[in-house]
């Protein structure tokens, strides 16, 4: 009995060191770090070992070597003398480019179709439920493939494409539509844009200001929509159009000219897309569901309408639930153009693997890889994060 | 029977009831009622009758009417081999799909082993049944069956030698390949995904570091870069003259990427348990492991099945990027096979039959997933 009673200064001392949870937490962690430290040093020196075998120096010298190899679709100038660096920054902007048009696209579609799951409309909402449960059981990568081979295949030649009113053009070489070419007075046009869009805020300000004084109620959608649109339109007609339209040209065996969404870039575009709204519009249907329906009666019987009460009411709250995992799948978009590579798309993958190909340089190669999508994961996350904070519930 | 009160009349005088009128039941009311109900109701259902009309008959008589599913006489004989050129033009060619059906399930594996595939799949089946549906008292059995027994004896199965044929990974290929890809990867990520689970809810700041950073990177970066980067760098990490083949580099890629995501789906079970229960099993006297092997795993575990499965899923469909680092999957040796002269053109087909068979393995496994959440929704899931 003596001994158990000696007090915390004794008990220490009586137990055996091992059984000491403190030394046991050093312990474990020591052998945690020499692990690591250990594996590190194994693959490192393994690694200099192999590339002095193989004769491959370590730098980043290579990104300056003229490249040798050109491809089918950059947002900069590139040709076959452009460096590998050069070509890496067109890959990270073909990349960066298919990603924000899915993002927009997928948004789009999936909030339509999670809403529409949730209409009352029987036949919509079944469609919407067999577009959900077809698209999101089947591979990415299938629904890719079968889509370039739709578009590549089944879309007419050239010479037969399908015009619309000889404007925009669509064939198995991608789809052509004019391009805006600006002309001397343009930047005037864009002034009144500015402006348009100053007075828009001052609108709403100042409706805001009188609702919460008056409690009448002012179009601020409407009126702001038309003070951004109409001032512009109406300068550049006064200026007499400063915008000229460069229209695609049937010439030789293909378009010149115009604005081209290449087969590959499309196809790229519409089946990533179309997969991940399947799994935003779940997203949506799961956040709108989550909202209960006392909320909706409450807002009826304050006399709210239907749609004000979507928008005041419901979307509100569950924005707060959609967001994170909405986060998580714009994360999907941007890590899955890389199956870009199947059709030939040039993005950061398909390059950094010619590339690795070319030059031998894997370490270098691949890191820059690594480190470009863990930057963008990085930069996404943190957007999302900002928007989910703004918009989170304000407690006191 | 007779009623005697004064407001009805007798039984032989009484008109039988009037059905209620067709606007308040029946068919048409219900269409009232759920397609016609306001003016946005009816362009949204106009719109998808439209759609409808627009999309299933061209595609049912593509795929089943207009569709080539029997040889010609000459095929059937064997005095020539199939090829497109057998199907109508316009439909389907699942002949395709019947001449190459034992490619694309077995790959090059050879014809007189097949039996020892579908035996060791069937032993995968009988443990993720028991592990997930079978009869409780035997569970414990189940899983060390299916984590320790099952991969040792379907490795031997698979690969041959000890009194069996060898057959080398080279030829294996097609839906086995998959399978085995997946399997593989579930077998080996979940004890992982565990251990970096508990690390990243553990105390010691280094071992939670460590395994932040393990889990963030390959969440981090795509599936497809992790797999090129195990194909081309572990040859570099590993001491010169080890070889190791492009099925085990990719088996190691896919299950680092997999591990990672397995831990947050456990770390989410193991954040729904209640303080409490840690806190009891401490008063209990069990040290960590001890808490953790009794108390802890086995309700943060029953919870995150359902998680687990869905990891499962999407990582099932994730296999038919082993195509693109060279690996004859299902998705490849379907494609393996429009290269042959005889099938140029078949690319549709063949994509379609892809389709269904990824669809109705994800589309039933996400049912069962469902099942479970239901089954083992039993009241005490979170705080």
């Amino acid at each position: 009995m003596a001994e158990i009673s000696a007090g915390p200064s004794g008990h220490s001392a009586a137990i055996v060191w091992w059984r000491d949870e403190r030394k046991r937490a050093l312990l474990w962690q020591v052998l945690v770090v020499a692990g690591v430290i250990a594996a590190i040093w194994f693959i490192a020196s393994n690694t200099i070992e192999n590339l002095r075998t193989l004769g491959v120096p370590l730098g980043l010298d290579f990104l300056d070597f003229p490249a040798g190899f050109a491809i089918s679709f950059s947002l900069i100038p590139t040709d076959l003398d452009s460096s590998i660096g050069r070509l890496i920054v067109a890959g990270i902007l073909n990349t960066l480019l298919a990603t924000a048009i899915c993002v927009v696209l997928s948004t789009f579609i999936g909030f339509l179709v999670g809403v529409l799951r949730l209409s009352g409309n029987y036949l919509i909402s079944r469609l919407a439920t067999v577009y959900v449960e077809a698209v999101r059981n089947v591979p990415l990568l299938v629904q890719l493939l079968f889509w370039y081979v739709a578009i590549v295949k089944f879309f007419p030649n050239v010479r037969q494409s399908i015009s619309l009113n000889d404007m925009v053009f669509l064939s198995n070489r991608g789809i052509y539509a004019p391009r805006p070419v600006p002309q001397d007075d343009f930047s005037i046009v864009l002034v009144a844009l500015a402006v348009g869009i100053a007075i828009a805020f001052g609108i709403r300000r100042w409706a805001k200001r009188r609702q919460e004084a008056t409690g009448k109620q002012f179009p601020i959608g409407l009126s702001a929509l038309g003070a951004i649109l109409l001032l512009p339109i109406l300068v550049s007609v006064l200026l007499g159009n400063p915008v000229e339209w460069e229209l695609p040209a049937l010439q030789g065996f293909n378009f010149q000219g115009g604005i081209v969404l290449q087969p590959e870039l499309a196809t790229l575009v519409i089946g990533l897309s179309i997969y991940t709204a399947a799994f935003i519009a779940e997203i949506v249907r799961g956040g709108i569901l989550a909202i209960s329906h006392g909320q909706t009666e409450a807002a009826y019987a304050l006399g709210l309408r239907p749609s004000r009460t979507l928008r005041l009411v419901i979307v509100p709250q569950a924005l707060r639930i959609i967001v994170p995992p909405l986060t998580s799948q714009y994360l999907n978009i941007a890590k899955n153009t890389t199956l870009a590579g199947a059709i030939a798309y040039p993005d950061i993958f398909s390059i950094i693997g010619t590339s690795l190909n070319q030059t031998g340089r894997a370490v270098e190669n691949i890191a820059i890889m690594m480190g470009f999508f863990l930057l963008l994961s990085l930069i996404i996350s943190w957007f999302m994060n900002w928007y989910n904070r703004r918009i989170a519930l304000v407690e006191r | 029977m007779t009623d005697e009160t004064v407001t009805t009349p007798p039984e032989e005088t009484r008109k039988p009831d009037l059905p209620p009128p067709i606007t308040a039941a029946g068919p048409i009311a219900w269409m009232r009622d759920n397609l016609f109900s306001s003016p946005l109701n009816i362009v949204l259902t106009l719109i998808s009758v439209y759609l409808i009309y627009k999309v299933v008959p061209p595609v049912l008589q593509w795929a089943i009417f207009d569709a080539t599913w029997t040889f010609p006489p000459e095929v059937v004989t064997g005095d020539r081999p199939p090829s497109i050129s057998d199907c109508a033009p316009g439909g389907a060619c699942w002949l395709f799909v019947r001449a190459r059906l034992g490619q694309f399930m077995f790959g090059f594996y050879p014809d007189p082993e097949r039996w020892r595939v579908i035996l060791s799949f069937a032993l995968g089946a009988i443990g993720i049944y028991g592990l997930l549906g079978g009869p409780a008292p035997l569970k414990r059995h189940f899983a060390i069956f299916f984590f320790v027994a099952f991969p040792i004896l379907s490795f031997w199965l698979l690969r041959g030698g000890l009194g069996l044929t060898p057959v080398p990974t080279e030829l294996w290929g097609g839906f086995m390949l998959t399978l085995v890809i997946a399997l593989v990867g579930i077998v080996l990520s979940l004890p992982i995904g565990i251990l970096l689970a508990l690390g990243r809810r553990s105390k010691l700041p280094i071992v939670q570091l460590v395994c932040v950073i393990v889990i963030e990177v390959v969440r981090g970066v795509p599936l497809i870069t992790v797999m090129f980067m195990a194909n081309i760098m572990l040859p570099l990490f590993l001491p010169p003259g080890m070889d190791v083949n492009v099925l085990l580099r990719v088996l190691v890629g896919t299950t680092l990427f997999v591990s990672a995501y397995m831990a947050e789906v456990v770390r989410g079970g193991l954040q729904a348990i209640p303080k409490g229960q840690f806190e009891g099993a401490m008063a209990m006297g069990l040290g960590y492991w001890s808490m953790m092997r009794l108390i802890i795993l086995p309700q943060a575990l029953r919870i995150s099945i359902p998680g687990i499965v869905n990891t499962f899923i999407g990582f099932f469909k994730d296999t038919t990027l082993v195509s693109m680092v060279g690996l004859y999957d299902f998705l490849n040796m379907v494609k393996a096979g429009y290269k042959d002269a005889n099938w140029v053109g078949v690319e549709i087909s063949g994509y379609a039959f892809c389709a269904i068979v990824y669809w109705i393995c994800c589309f039933s496994m996400s049912r069962y997933s469902m099942y479970l959440e239901r089954k083992l929704h039993t009241g005490h899931k979170k705080r």
